[in-house]
């Protein structure tokens, strides 16, 4: 076990961050190639929509899994922010196709939303969690705030990662697998934190 | 190709094209995903078909496919069609008046509802094979909505046989209701006294009514109802205003009178 970690660390080592920020932006860039060329299907906007959410929620979860990781001997830490930032990019981008592409800039019907459809409550509250975690994810902001408090700051991705796997489960019509299984993979990443010894925690 | 007279029902608005109406489904019984019934539904066998008739009519029985269509006066219906999922089409369907089947079988005085099912074959429809909804799918219409000229089984679109992922061989369309309520693939047809079970009212029957007419003010609990996004009109076409009864309001606004459709949704 030791051995292949190693193995892996060793590896990740020599990989650039750079290769995961770009990697990163391959599904955007494929994504506005496909609806250019209409590859979408019969409902471009909702494919659009729901492919951005789809990618933030797996972003954000893959950040989660670094700590967990760690605790197996893993150590991606240096992934972690090209991996947080680029969940928000495609969650902000997401909410950017709901504003413009699915609601059509209807100020009254998208105000009505945000106070009255718990689904989108629940989607802004993962917005708005994220928000003060992509401001503070350069190193500057890192060293003014202290780690011990961007540290706590950043459990805030806790609070994005469970409203975004919630805003996925109440948004569909009955009960299809898929959201469900999201929100078994966030409360697994999060339950595992829960036992995890203080020094580990973050 | 069938041959379909006109309608004065026709809307005239443009069509959706035929891949946009085949491949955008919500068909359960072919899986969650819009593009499963496309996958899924080359797999069901649509003839042999029979249509079971029973219940408060004078000529129950078993109804073969031929048998339904072979003086049924089929037209062209180009309709609105409006989901509850706030999105809409508009499609040309080939179809007759319900109406004249049930009068074929012969409604008898105490018939009240019409109770119609889908086809169960879990062997065909994979969706079955998984407990997403509680199988046969349901639906029902009240007689005098059932009666209606404007509702009709459908047995095609755009000129040809109907696509089994959009309900072969025969389905249910109500254009001034929620699509859910255009039951597809139907093999039973029931008139009874009383107001039958329907599949998503069982699901969920705060979400769900028993009418779900097509409604702006009146708002699904997770979402607008005002107005709808129409498939195929672009990316950045944004949205239409949703209208009471899908338009179709002079039409059948009658069949509601004196009630609350707040409470009636």
């Amino acid at each position: 076990m030791a051995a292949v970690t190693d193995r892996i660390n060793g590896l990740a080592r020599r990989i650039p961050t750079g290769v995961v920020w770009a990697g990163a932006t391959i599904p955007f860039v494929w994504l506005v190639w496909a609806a250019a060329t209409n590859q979408l299907g019969a409902d471009p906007v909702k494919a659009i929509e729901l492919k951005l959410g789809l990618w933030g929620l797996q972003f954000l979860l893959a950040s989660l899994c670094i700590t967990p990781l760690r605790r197996l001997g893993l150590n991606l830490l240096r992934f972690r922010r090209a991996l947080g930032v680029m969940a928000f990019f495609y969650i902000a981008m997401h909410f950017l196709a709901w504003v413009v592409l699915d609601m059509g800039l209807r100020w009254d019907e998208i105000l009505r939303d945000l106070y009255k459809r718990p689904y989108i409550i629940l989607g802004m509250v993962g917005l708005l969690a994220m928000l003060p975690l992509a401001v503070t994810s350069t190193n500057p902001a890192i060293r003014r705030l202290g780690p011990a408090r961007w540290r706590r700051l950043h459990r805030l991705a806790y609070v994005a990662a469970m409203a975004g796997a919630a805003h996925f489960v109440i948004l569909v019509k009955g009960w299809p697998a898929e959201p469900l299984l999201y929100a078994g993979a966030v409360a697994a990443v999060l339950l595992v934190r829960v036992r995890l010894p203080r020094p580990l925690r973050a | 190709k069938i041959e379909a007279a006109k309608s004065r029902f026709s809307t005239d608005a443009a069509p959706n094209t035929l891949s946009e109406i085949t491949t955008y489904n919500n068909f359960y019984e072919f899986g969650w995903d819009k593009g499963d019934p496309a996958r899924n539904a080359r797999l069901l066998t649509t003839d042999p078909w029979a249509v079971e008739i029973s219940g408060l009519v004078d000529r129950p029985g078993s109804y073969g496919l031929d048998d339904i269509l072979k003086d049924a006066p089929l037209e062209e219906r180009i309709y609105r069609f409006r989901c509850v999922e706030a999105w809409s089409m508009v499609i040309p369907w080939i179809g007759f008046e319900l109406a004249h089947l049930l009068n074929k079988a012969g409604v008898q005085p105490g018939a009240k509802y019409v109770a119609f099912e889908t086809l169960v074959r879990p062997e065909e429809m994979p969706g079955q094979t998984t407990r997403s909804l509680d199988w046969p799918y349901r639906e029902g219409l009240r007689l005098d909505e059932a009666m209606h000229p404007l509702t009709i089984l459908a047995t095609g679109l755009y000129g040809e046989a109907m696509p089994n992922q959009n309900g072969a061989p025969i389905r249910l369309v109500v254009p001034w209701k929620y699509g859910f309520k255009s039951i597809k693939s139907i093999v039973s047809i029931r008139l009874t006294d009383t107001q039958p079970e329907t599949t998503w009212n069982m699901q969920n029957a705060r979400e769900y009514g028993f009418y779900s007419n097509v409604n702006p003010e009146v708002s699904h609990p997770r979402w607008s109802q005002a107005s709808e996004r129409r498939v195929g009109a672009g990316i950045f076409a944004g949205r239409e205003d949703t209208v009471m009864f899908n338009g179709y309001g002079a039409e059948v606004a009658g069949l509601y009178a004196g009630m609350d459709l707040s409470k009636d949704y």
